[in-house]
């Protein structure tokens, strides 16, 4: 399996799976008409979506999920000691993701009202490189698997991937989708990394910022955009405050 | 040029008859904006009826029949110790019914740039040629600007253009091949009233316009105006997101790809429209951006548009449709960094 007379290096892959949805994970198995391919250029060591098996050495690991516990902080330390490479895969292991949201409320009765009389020790919710140095990280809830298997390409390679630093209009724009402020919604695509090829806008439904910052955004106009047309400063900051990639302006 | 007028009906008939065999695209209605006015886009339709000719103007340019966003230049398929290459260029034939005179100006401007200079682009060419395009005339579209760069009316660069009579419409002839579609249809020869009327409809059409901008010596100006505070004012607002670029009718700047298959026995190369807003327009191998910040690429998109193309091609890049002005959320428009420009100059 040679590229340009190139052999790929042969890497081992291990998954994990921190505190999330695992939606990223199923993305991985996801792509049937490549997944053989995908299965074929890699190997695959640890990883419980698709297989029960468990070999001691890797090189990749791909950690889904954010940190919300201790054992996990443990588990994570552990696993950068291991992997050549460690990816944050998926917006909770980037940003901290949705549960990060419960960082702005009192941790103790965020545990009550979840686990009632059974409280479970918990630690604020925190982004993967927040524990340990993390080499790549791809956003995204869940990640694209295409994107996935480019970067995977790239690092069999070793070249670095170069990822998309324009916002989410962009490929809005080229689906030809009626922007949505048009119609009185709020959307962060103006701020947010594109690369998703703007599936959310041309649903109907604002870009909730899944992919995090775009490089250079333009937060404060987009703000003065958003009261402009009478979105509420509760409303924005709820929407930056959402996946957690725009940590430092909700 | 050659005249003829021809009833609604037998107009209708021609677009029928063309549909029979190619794809038709028209302006068409696909919703309504916060302000309750209705938003049209130049789609593929399947009758007559789905077109609507009494558009103001579209949200989207036409560009992207001829400019596709995103358009495979060529794959490749390795095997033993060869390869091969397939690169298909879009020959199909196409209709676009209903281009306004601004959106003819700008497909004569792209023949400039990607047809008639150094560098053809077959890939261009294949489609422009094999599109045929019936323009229209009608009152200005708001905000639009076309008038002061002389794009408002065309005399070439389609193959007819009406212009709406009342019952008939008269009908410029701009190539054979618009000659021939009229054949068979009682398509008649001009008459005096028919001219008048003509030139009534052109006058009222004149004379409706609102907004200008001077485009006199913009060029020199801009030179001039290169360190203004202009640029400081509307490049702060910039969310560099170029929305602006895809909407132009005349932006044609573009990225190239490849795309390897996950088992590495084949790939493609694949091109995306790109905008001089975005943040890596400028980037140089090694890493140097020349451009990092917005206010200078916003200034740089001016300059292209008002000077660069000018100084290539002898007219500006720009037809005044002003829907980068729409599209744009921060509000950034032609005409007003324009005068503000000239306002600078004047103090
Ligand atoms: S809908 Fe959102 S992503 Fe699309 S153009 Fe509008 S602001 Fe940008
Ligand atoms: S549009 Fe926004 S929320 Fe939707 S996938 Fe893209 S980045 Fe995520
Ligand atoms: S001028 Fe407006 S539309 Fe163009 S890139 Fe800047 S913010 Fe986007
Ligand atoms: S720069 Fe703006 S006004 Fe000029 S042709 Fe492009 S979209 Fe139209
Ligand atoms: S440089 Fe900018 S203004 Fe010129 S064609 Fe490219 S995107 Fe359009």
């Amino acid at each position: 399996m040679k590229y340009l007379g190139i052999e790929p290096k042969r890497l081992r892959f291990a998954v994990f799976e921190f505190t999330g949805c695992e939606g990223c994970e199923l993305q991985l198995a996801n792509k049937e008409e490549t997944l053989l391919a995908f299965l074929g250029a890699v190997d695959v060591v640890e990883f419980r979506e698709v297989s029960s098996a468990r070999n001691g050495a890797y090189d990749v690991a791909l950690v889904d999920g954010a940190i919300s516990r201790t054992d996990e902080v443990e588990r994570l330390r552990e696993i950068r000691a291991r992997a050549k490479v460690l990816v944050a895969l998926g917006s909770c292991a980037c940003f901290g993701g949705v549960n990060r949201m419960k960082n702005a409320c009192d941790l103790d009765q965020a545990n009550r009202e979840v686990y009632g009389d059974h409280p479970k020790e918990t630690l604020p919710t925190r982004a993967i490189h927040e524990v340990v140095p993390v080499d790549l990280k791809i956003p995204g809830c869940p990640v694209s698997k295409a994107e996935v298997e480019r970067i995977v390409q790239h690092l069999l390679f070793e070249v670095p991937y170069q990822f998309p630093v324009y916002p989410v209009c962009l490929e809005c724009k080229q689906h030809f989708t009626v922007c949505l402020f048009d119609k009185g919604q709020l959307c962060l695509g103006p701020i947010t990394r594109g690369g998703c090829d703007a599936p959310c806008p041309a649903g109907g439904l604002g870009c909730w910022g899944c992919r995090g910052k775009a490089a250079d955004a333009n937060i404060d106009e987009f703000r003065s955009i958003a009261r402009e047309r009478a979105h509420g400063e509760r409303e924005i900051a709820e929407r930056l405050g959402f996946f957690g990639g725009f940590e430092e302006h909700s | 040029m050659l005249f003829r007028t021809l009833a609604k009906p037998d107009f209708k008939a021609l677009v029928e008859r063309i549909l029979a065999s190619t794809e038709v695209i028209g302006p068409k209605r696909v919703g309504t904006d916060r302000h309750g006015r209705p938003i049209h886009h130049y789609l593929p339709v399947e009758s007559f009826d789905e077109i609507d000719l009494d558009y103001e103007t579209t949200e989207f340019s036409a560009k992207t029949y001829f400019l596709p966003y995103k358009e495979n230049l060529c794959s490749y398929r390795f095997q033993d110790d060869d390869w091969r290459q397939e690169i298909r260029y879009r020959i199909q034939p196409r209709a676009i019914i209903g281009l306004h005179a601004c959106d003819i100006h700008a497909l004569i401007k792209l023949d400039k740039a990607l047809a008639r200079d150094f560098f053809p682009s077959p890939y261009y060419i294949s489609r422009r040629k094999n599109t045929f395009v019936v323009g229209i005339d009608h009152d200005p579209c708001e905000g639009g600007f076309c008038r002061s760069l002389g794009t408002d009316t065309a005399t070439h660069g389609f193959d007819l253009f009406l212009t709406d009579l009342g019952e008939r419409y008269f009908v410029a002839i701009g190539s054979d091949r618009g000659f021939r579609a009229l054949s068979g249809l009682p398509a008649a020869e001009i008459t005096e009233q028919d001219t008048e009327d003509y030139l009534r409809v052109r006058k009222r059409i004149a004379a409706g316009f609102k907004t200008e901008i001077n485009v006199q010596n913009l060029p020199n100006l801009l030179d001039i105006e290169f360190e203004s505070p202009v640029w400081e004012k509307w490049g702060g607002k910039c969310l560099s997101c170029g929305s602006c670029a895809m909407v132009c009718p005349t932006c044609y700047c573009y990225g190239v790809s490849e795309r390897v298959s996950m088992d590495f026995a084949s790939g493609a190369k694949t091109k995306q429209l790109y905008s001089c807003n975005l943040i890596d327009f400028a980037v140089v191998a090694g890493g140097h951006n020349f451009r990092p910040n917005r206010q200078t690429r916003l200034k740089y998109r001016y300059y292209h548009q008002h000077r660069g193309f000018m100084e290539a091609y002898d007219e500006p890049k720009c037809v005044g449709c002003n829907r980068c002005g729409r599209t744009c959320l921060a509000g950034i428009n032609p005409v007003e960094v324009i005068r503000d420009l000239q306002a600078e100059d004047e103090t």
